[in-house]
């Protein structure tokens, strides 16, 4: 089974986590009309052999959504880090909306 | 025969003292403490101990240990039938009841053996060539003889009376294999400061060391080493345990048997599932010996060298008195020697011209005849063997015998190591596969890495075990290991496969493949040795090929003229020996398999004649029981009851969440598909969300308690999809919102009031309360306390009635229920359960589970107008991609049947009156009901827009059923379409 260093409760089994699919895919702006830019968060996926980003909630523990890089030939994980922390970081400060 | 007749009267890892009776084929043997099954039959003079699995072959004992093949038993008692286990794995424990497989009337006189009546049809490829070949129609009359004639033991059919248990574990190293490398490995990574798990699948350490004397220097370093594992206090030694699977993670799946000589544990588990999760590993599974391959080498009486010797020096039984030994190798010497030193006449048939000069010495002196050059080629004998053909340098000769030892070299274990896509690599200096590289935190020792002496497995372990622990940050200065030199050849060991004679040769014993079937495959083209393994079947019995793996694979490599490498090797994948299911679910069985989820009502529902359905996790009322109704009856009596008088419903299972922060408002307007920014606090609104992809995800309804806190509930399936939904956005999209959500839906006991005197019954409930539409508006809020917990009172409708819902802390729940229930009495409520409850909504033309089935849209649904022209929330842009607005989308319908007497049924395919039933349709039926308000059966069905015309008439097809009943398109809201009775 995968074991998963999570940021808070340290290295825990795969079975207190929930699976949430592809984190390289960049979701459109919540107020973008663009259909394409839609289609391709939704639907398109790369599905590399070798290092994969990807979603994972401690659910029976903290409860943080993590992100996750996984190789998908040997289930080795190269690093974990909370989703929240990076999502800040990519949209830094952005001034809360009135 | 006396009993224990081939017993010899000294040494051995037996206690004489501690006889132990058990029962072969209805007869009584006696065997010692100490004792395998095999060892005691073999002690009693047993030689056939089984039938084989295609050409119910007499088979013997073959091997020592899990590489079993032929020695198949199943273990009857009372009650209990458990097939296929190795009699060489079995520890010998009093009261055992063991049966012979796959014979018919008796083990001795076998009818298909006889008649050889199914061999033609058994050959390699025989399965896809009668599937897929034009002989197709003839399985049709073979399959019943086939089927019965095929296939090993018999499980019962009755459920398994033994416990089972589950444990987690953990260790800095663990260390798989308890010889001599093992043991190493475990001492020096003790030393080092690790914390070790030690894992040996028999009853005792040593491995190897076992075959040796009881009184040698090598037991006396096993009773050395093992005196200082089991003193020490960091060191876990599990015997009796077998890793059959390693897993991501460094996670070992071990199976541990109740120590069956240990009469204080017979009410403990049978078995103990164990995931043993390590920071690092050290294989040192050690090596499995190989068969040779000539005719009939398959007869009982034929036996590893190595198991020979470990059945004289560890069990004490000569097996044999005449034993020719066939080598490719040194290591069967052994063998040799100490079968001649305990009285046997043994002839050694060496297949290499000139084996070692030291070792032929030491034969002669033994008075062991050798002979040079020379191989088997044919066996003669039934139940028992009686004469070789032997073919050398001087042609070919006869010799009667009553045992022979055969070894073909040896083939590391390298199943486990494999699991995890280690590839084997073929060492040529060994003339076997060893694991490839490994990672960073898995090491190899001993024989498994093709380290076959001895001394060499002592230090190669040390080496492993200091490593492993240096991995955990565990170094503390070891000693060196204390050494032990048996003085093994470490000669090459080759493999070849010379002339056989006219018989059967097999490769494969358990799944009876012989060298014919490999040629077969060969002449039909399936060369790779997966295509090999699936063509005949090759290595997928219960022993996995352990010992015909190699064989398969060089007489494969001789046919296509290619090295053994060219050849390659099959994958190995867990388990390595077979594991009971019972271990793996441990005590998650029967009602236990899954948690039961109970509301805080559950008690009174219990005692008050609710019949209960589960849903999902939850147990719910499905209907309350009266007198002499059947659920048809009952569930249209609640539902008159709700509509004429008051009905009280427990909904304690929908998903509530709390919503709190300064963005809060901006978040619901995000995530729910209506606006929900404007909504005014003490208000609740009814909120539908969607996925990304446009298609509807749940609904329920939100509340605003206060300007920055709100109460969500979302629909009792998908509670726990929600909340993790709403992180994720808050987590990964909007991590500037300043919003927190938290699951309440513990926290909080549910019930619904609904029906024109659900007012009265509040009033007459809650006397301090303004219950009054002034005070409490539909879609209004109240909060209060009652008996000291937190209330809250919303006013909505599911069913279209005047109607309440109640939260109230989770301890008090039925408290309230029956208070309500009593407030209620002179009203006529009465409580009514999730059928009702399903069937008033279906009237009211609500959608639910059925039709927010993860394929439909708001517009699909008739809710497109609840967005509007709004953006902005999830799913917004892709609802509104041109293929969802296409005309022959399904589409909400009511519907009507109109044939006096019939129903309609969800499921139902939906067809024009004038089409030919046949296909998909144009929609089918998701929810009825009976609806006392119309006199008939109403439904939700998804319907084609383009055939869905209000008014024309559809036929609803159940072929499980055969039933076809004609039903009008009508509006789905079945009553009350202007909404007054939510007021009423």
């Amino acid at each position: 089974m995968l074991r998963i260093e999570c940021p808070c409760c340290g290295l825990r089994d795969h079975d207190e986590f929930r699976y949430g699919g592809d984190a390289s895919v960049m979701r459109p702006a919540h107020d973008d009309p663009d259909p394409q830019a839609w289609y391709r968060y939704v639907y398109i996926r790369a599905n590399p052999a070798g290092l994969h980003r990807e979603f994972w909630q401690h659910v029976i523990g903290c409860r943080q959504w993590l992100v996750v890089e996984r190789d998908t030939r040997n289930h080795a994980i190269a690093s974990v880090e909370l989703a929240r922390q990076l999502s800040a970081r990519k949209s830094p400060a952005r001034k809360p909306p009135a | 025969m006396s009993s224990n007749h081939k017993r010899l009267s000294m040494g051995g890892r037996i206690d004489r003292e501690q006889p132990v009776e058990f029962t072969f084929d209805g007869r009584s043997l006696i065997g010692y403490r100490g004792d395998t099954l095999a060892s005691a039959l073999l002690a009693n003079g047993v030689t056939l101990v089984g039938r084989s699995f295609k050409y119910h072959r007499p088979r013997g004992i073959f091997s020592a240990g899990p590489e079993e093949p032929n020695a198949l038993v199943t273990l009857a008692t009372a009650g209990k039938r458990e097939p296929n286990l190795p009699a060489t794995t079995l520890e010998l424990a009093d009261g055992i009841v063991a049966e012979s497989q796959n014979r018919w009337p008796s083990l001795a006189f076998d009818v298909q053996s006889v008649s050889g009546l199914f061999a033609p049809f058994l050959s390699a490829g025989f399965y896809y060539k009668t599937f897929m070949g034009p002989t197709r129609r003839a399985w049709m009359f073979y399959e019943h003889f086939i089927r019965k004639a095929a296939g090993l033991g018999r499980a019962g059919s009755d459920p398994d009376p033994d416990r089972y248990d589950i444990s987690q574990a953990f260790a800095d190293v663990a260390i798989v294999g308890g010889g001599p490398a093992g043991l190493s490995a475990a001492r020096a990574a003790a030393a080092a400061g690790a914390r070790v798990a030690l894992i040996e699948q028999d009853f005792l350490l040593g491995g190897q060391l076992l075959a040796e004397p009881s009184d040698s220097a090598a037991a006396a370093w096993l009773r050395q080493a093992e005196a200082e594992l089991e003193s020490s206090e960091t060191v876990t030694l599990m015997k009796r345990t077998t890793a059959f699977g390693i897993y991501d993670g460094n996670v070992i799946g071990l199976v541990e048997q109740r120590d069956p000589t240990n009469p204080q544990l017979a009410g403990e588990a049978r078995q103990t599932f164990t995931m043993l999760r390590a920071r690092s590993i050290v294989f040192a599974t050690g090596a499995i010996e190989r068969p040779m391959v000539f005719s009939n080498n398959d007869r009982p009486g034929v036996m590893l060298a190595s198991a020979a010797r470990t059945y004289l020096n560890r069990f004490a039984v000569l097996p044999g008195k005449k034993i020719i030994v066939a080598t490719t190798n040194d290591s069967a010497w052994r063998a040799v020697f100490d079968l001649a030193d305990a009285g046997a006449d043994v002839t050694v048939a060496d297949l290499r011209a000139a084996p070692p000069a030291a070792l032929a010495a030491e034969a002669a002196r033994l008075g062991v005849v050798v002979r040079a050059g020379t191989h088997i080629v044919d066996l003669r004998g039934g139940h028992a063997v009686r004469r070789a053909t032997l073919n050398g340098p001087d042609g070919q000769s006869e010799a009667s015998c009553d045992l022979v030892c055969v070894s073909g070299g040896w083939s590391p274990t390298v199943h486990l190591t494999s699991h995890l896509g280690v590839k084997p690599q073929y060492h040529d200096d060994i003339g076997g596969f060893v694991p490839g590289a490994f990672p960073a935190d898995r090491f190899g020792a001993g024989s498994m890495m093709g380290n076959y002496s001895t001394a060499g497995a002592i230090e190669d372990g040390h080496r492993a075990g200091t490593e492993a622990a240096s991995f955990c940050g565990k170094s503390a200065p070891a000693p060196t290991p204390s050494k032990l030199d048996l003085g093994e050849t470490a000669t090459a060991l080759l493999f070849e496969i010379p002339s056989v004679g006219r018989g059967k040769a097999f490769v494969d014993f358990q799944m009876d493949v012989t060298t014919g079937d490999v040629e077969l495959a060969h002449r039909e083209g399936y060369e790779s040795v997966e295509h090999l393994k699936r063509y005949t079947t090759l290595g997928m019995g219960t022993d996995q090929g352990k010992t015909s793996n190699f064989a398969a694979l060089a007489s494969m490599a001789t046919l296509r003229n290619a090295t053994i490498p060219e050849t390659g090797a099959t994958t190995f994948r867990p388990p390595y020996t077979a594991v009971a299911l019972g271990a793996l679910a441990g005590r998650a069985i029967g009602h236990h398999f899954k948690p039961i989820r109970r509301t805080p009502m559950d008690g009174w529902h219990m005692a008050n004649g609710a019949e209960m359905l589960e849903v999902g996790l939850w147990m719910r009322p499905y209907f309350y029981r009266q007198s002499g109704l059947d659920v048809n009856e009952a569930y249209v009596a609640e539902m008159r009851s709700v509509r004429q008088a008051a009905g009280l419903m427990d909904i304690s299972t929908l998903g509530k969440i709390d919503v709190q922060g300064p963005d809060a408002a901006i978040f619901l307007d995000r995530i729910y598909a209506n606006g929900f920014a404007k909504l005014p606090v003490g208000r609740a609104r009814y909120g539908v969300m969607l996925r990304d992809d446009g298609i509807v995800f749940d609904d329920g309804t939100t509340t605003r308690l206060a300007e920055n806190r709100f109460f969500m509930t979302t629909s009792t399936a998908k509670a726990a999809d929600v909340l993790s939904r709403l992180e994720f956005l808050l987590d990964t999209a909007w991590p500037d919102l300043r919003v927190a959500v938290t699951s309440v839906s513990d926290e909080w006991a549910a019930m619904s009031v609904a029906g024109p005197k659900s007012r009265a019954i509040l009033s007459a409930a809650f006397p301090a309360l303004d219950v009054s539409d002034a005070a409490l508006a539909h879609m209004g809020l109240l909060e209060s306390e009652w008996q000291g917990r937190a209330l809250r009172i919303l006013r909505l409708s599911y069913s279209g009635e005047r109607a309440y819902e109640i939260y109230v802390g989770a301890t008090a729940g039925e408290q309230l229920w029956t208070h309500l229930l009593e407030a209620g009495r002179p009203f006529d409520l009465k409580p009514y359960g999730v059928e009702a409850l399903g069937a008033l909504r279906v009237e009211k033309g609500h959608v639910a589970g059925p039709e927010i089935d993860g394929r439909t849209t708001l517009d699909d649904l008739g809710l497109g107008r609840m967005a509007g022209k709004r953006t902005g929330f999830v799913g917004d842009v892709l609802r509104r991609r041109p293929a969802f607005q296409a005309p022959d989308r399904q589409r909400l319908v009511g519907l009507e049947c109109i044939e006096e007497g019939k129903r309609l049924r969800g499921g139902a395919i939906l067809f024009l009156p004038d089409e030919k039933p046949y296909g998909h349709g144009h929609g089918r039926v998701t929810s009825v009901t009976f609806s006392p308000e119309r006199g008939h059966y109403v439904g939700l069905a998804l319907l084609a827009g383009d055939v869905a015309s209000e008014g024309s008439e559809v036929v609803a097809v159940y072929p499980m059923k055969a039933e076809t009943v004609r039903a009008r398109i009508v509006s789905p809201v079945f009553l009350d379409s202007q909404g007054e009775r939510l007021h009423g």
